[in-house]
């Protein structure tokens, strides 16, 4: 059945396209990339703009040296009196909060939790892949510091670390950046603006439907030595 | 089961009543304006956003213009990266396909993200005929499945609705609802509630597909709310259902897209979510996933030189959002679930003018959609070419007493007189004596006959006692 459909569709797709000279090529249609593909602003302006830019989608954000990151988890996760943080196995032990009544609870890939589990948490600590300041938008791809998409998804808040030097500062550079966990990792991706939202009433912007209702972004200026 | 596609009501008679409802206008009025005003700051935002359009516009063309070679290499990237590829003629066949899945899995109840290609093959209503059923997740596509109703906006379903209707149905229809307020985020939140046990515990999810790359087999989706992300993430199988005109050539393409989209449609610099996907992730979300390639009229759209470029559309909405004719009507009037300018075009386009032939009339013509389109489509030239198509239809089949036919009489008579100066010049001499019942005020505001729909909204200036040439010869004698 399938097969036939198959044939049946490319056989007409083939007959509505007679108009096409059969020498034509697909690169003979011509693509005027005269957009921009790069900007060459000073990289201190593309990170602030990305905080700016997420701030405008209602994103808690922070921006400080990395020394000063661990101190900042642990007055997030406590101002919001998180009881169970979820993390992925890999994150740098250095980041995990630690404080009285706090359980840390670790995804391992090889034991992964059950949906139920992941939904018993209060919230979820990753680092990211990378980050476009023009569109204050965070992407994850399951790559180091982030683990499966799932875990980042049902608990209820997400505290996000980015890298001054992970951000981009156009959709173009972070596309190009994205290549090569797309075509040679296959890798699943997500693209984070903001805390979830809905504009289906009246149009407006409404902060808080299913995904994390609170995210918390802390952008670090990564350590000289290090 | 009715088409979702073919309009039960012309165009015109459906209009009058959604004019007539005060609610609606008030509705419609106050989220068209919202949404043109931020569409309109972040599209100024961008000082290459023309430049973008036209890369927009371009990729499509090359993928329709070479669609087979793009189908087959999106299906063998797909089943490279673990997936499976089924193709679909029509609706009553995609429907078979995701049913069979279903079953294969003993599923009696699915989750769908909302998508307009699965709205197109009613495939709610074909797998309830099956025992299954589809629970719509997306905020706006839960109003209106609530309320037993149909979408009157590609993006934004239940527009025609503000809050405290929105409210009414919630309370009707969800459990412990008695002291929800109207205020957006509660509603939001009830919203969240109702599904959450669902997205957590069921095994087969719906999707439609914003775009496919062919290179990579990588299918997007779009979404705000984080349904999308829980749908095409947590359950072990995902079904997603995509018109085989959805395809953009290379991973790279996205750098097109994923500034024109959401810019476009809900006037943002970036939606909340989007997800990417290439076949099956070991670990990582469902472990089996299905792409149905569903043609269902869009072969019949490419054949059509002129209508073709109907099939760029992204689905932003932006037409609909600036169309002074939808603002005022809404998207019900339209009898499909594509309404608004794009409606206007694509469901003829997909059905045959002979089945929709009311659509391309109901325009102004302005050109706003045009200029809005953020793939360059230039509907006013498609509705244009598409009115003729409906004229050549009647005139084929000899109907009488319609609009389009008295306007093809109409237009014959004048090329036929305007063809030839004594012809000309002794109409106007006929019109100047034969004009004098018609005239009142120095206008003429209604004529006669089949002529008489024309004139219903519009008002002629008489022809002058005196044309030019009249005068010019005058003015020569003396």
């Amino acid at each position: 059945m399938s097969s036939s459909a198959k044939e049946a569709i490319l056989y007409r797709i083939r007959t509505a396209l007679h108009d096409v000279p059969p020498t034509e090529q697909p690169d003979d249609v011509a693509i005027t990339r005269a957009y921009r593909q790069q900007d060459d602003r000073p990289h201190a302006q593309v990170v602030e703009q990305f905080v700016e830019m997420t701030v405008d989608y209602k994103a808690i954000v922070h921006h400080m040296s990395e020394a000063d990151l661990p101190a900042r988890i642990a007055q997030s996760c406590q101002d919001r009196n998180l009881r169970r943080l979820l993390v992925p196995a890999d994150l740098p032990t250095a980041w995990l909060p630690a404080y009285e009544g706090l359980e840390i609870v670790t995804d391992d890939p090889s034991h992964p939790f059950a949906n139920a589990d992941l939904d018993a948490t209060d919230g979820v600590l990753t680092g990211c892949a990378l980050a476009i300041a023009q569109t204050g938008t965070i992407v994850l791809n399951s790559g180091p510091n982030q683990g499966r998409r799932a875990i980042t998804l049902i608990p209820d808040y997400h505290l996000c670390v980015v890298y001054a030097d992970q951000v981009v500062s156009i959709v173009p550079e972070a596309i190009a950046a994205l290549r090569s966990s797309v075509v040679e990792q296959g890798k699943p991706l997500t693209f984070i603006s903001g805390p979830s939202a809905t504009s289906d009433i009246e149009l407006n912007r409404v902060e808080g439907v299913h995904g994390p209702r609170t995210l918390e972004v802390i952008v670090v200026e990564r350590d000289p030595q290090g | 089961m009715a088409s979702a596609l073919i309009p039960l009501i012309p165009f015109p008679e459906a209009a009058k009543t959604a004019l007539a409802d005060t609610q609606l206008r008030r509705n419609l009025g106050k989220a068209t304006q919202t949404i043109r005003a931020k569409r309109a700051a972040v599209v100024d935002e961008m000082d290459d956003w023309e430049e973008l359009r036209e890369a927009g516009r371009a990729l499509k063309d090359r993928v329709l213009r070479h669609l087979d070679q793009y189908l087959l290499q999106l299906e063998e990237s797909v089943q490279r990266a673990g997936g499976h590829v089924h193709w679909a003629r029509d609706a009553a066949e995609a429907t078979r396909i995701v049913a069979e899945i279903a079953k294969s899995h003993d599923a009696r109840e699915v989750v769908k993200v909302k998508s307009l290609a699965t709205d197109e093959i009613r495939l709610n209503d074909g797998l309830a005929a099956e025992g299954i059923q589809a629970i719509e997740t997306d905020l706006a596509e839960l109003i209106i499945q609530l309320a037993g109703e149909h979408s009157s906006h590609i993006l934004v379903p239940a527009i025609h609705k503000n809050r405290s209707e929105i409210r009414e149905i919630f309370r009707r229809k969800l459990a412990d609802t008695e002291d929800l307020t109207d205020i957006p985020a509660d509603l939001a939140a009830a919203a969240r509630r109702h599904l959450r046990q669902k997205f957590l515990t069921t095994k087969v999810a719906i999707s439609g597909a914003n775009f496919g790359v062919a290179e990579t087999g990588t299918i997007c989706v779009v979404e705000s709310e984080g349904n999308g992300r829980m749908c095409l993430t947590l359950p072990p199988v995902l079904v997603t259902v995509m018109g085989i005109e959805k395809l953009i050539p290379t991973w790279q393409d996205f750098e097109v897209y994923m500034q024109l989209l959401p810019r476009s449609s809900t006037g943002e610099r970036m939606n909340p979510y989007t997800t990417f996907w290439t076949g099956v992730a070991e670990g990582d979300g469902p472990q089996e996933f299905h792409l149905i390639l569903l043609d269902n009229g869009r072969t019949h759209t490419l054949a059509d030189q002129i209508g073709r470029q109907a099939l760029h559309c992204i689905r932003c909405s932006a037409c609909l959002n600036i169309c002074p004719v939808y603002e005022r009507t809404g998207g019900h009037a339209y009898g499909s679930v594509y309404p608004g300018p794009i409606g206007a075009i694509l469901t003829p386009l997909l059905v045959g003018v002979e089945h929709a032939p009311s659509l391309p009339y109901a325009s102004s013509l302005c050109g706003a959609c045009y200029e809005v389109c953020p793939v360059k489509i230039n509907i006013p030239e498609v509705l244009v070419h598409l009115r003729a198509e409906v004229v050549r239809h009647y005139q084929a089949t000899k109907g009488i007493n319609t609009y389009a036919y008295a306007e093809s009489v109409v237009m014959k008579m004048l090329a036929y007189t305007f063809a030839d100066r004594t012809r000309y010049e002794t109409a106007q001499k006929l019109a100047r004596f034969g004009q004098g019942p018609f005239v009142s005020e120095g206008k003429i505001g209604n004529l006669p006959g089949l002529l008489s729909g024309w004139s219903t909204m519009r008002d002629l200036r008489p022809v002058p006692q005196q044309s030019f040439r009249d005068w010019w010869r005058s003015r020569n004698e003396q």
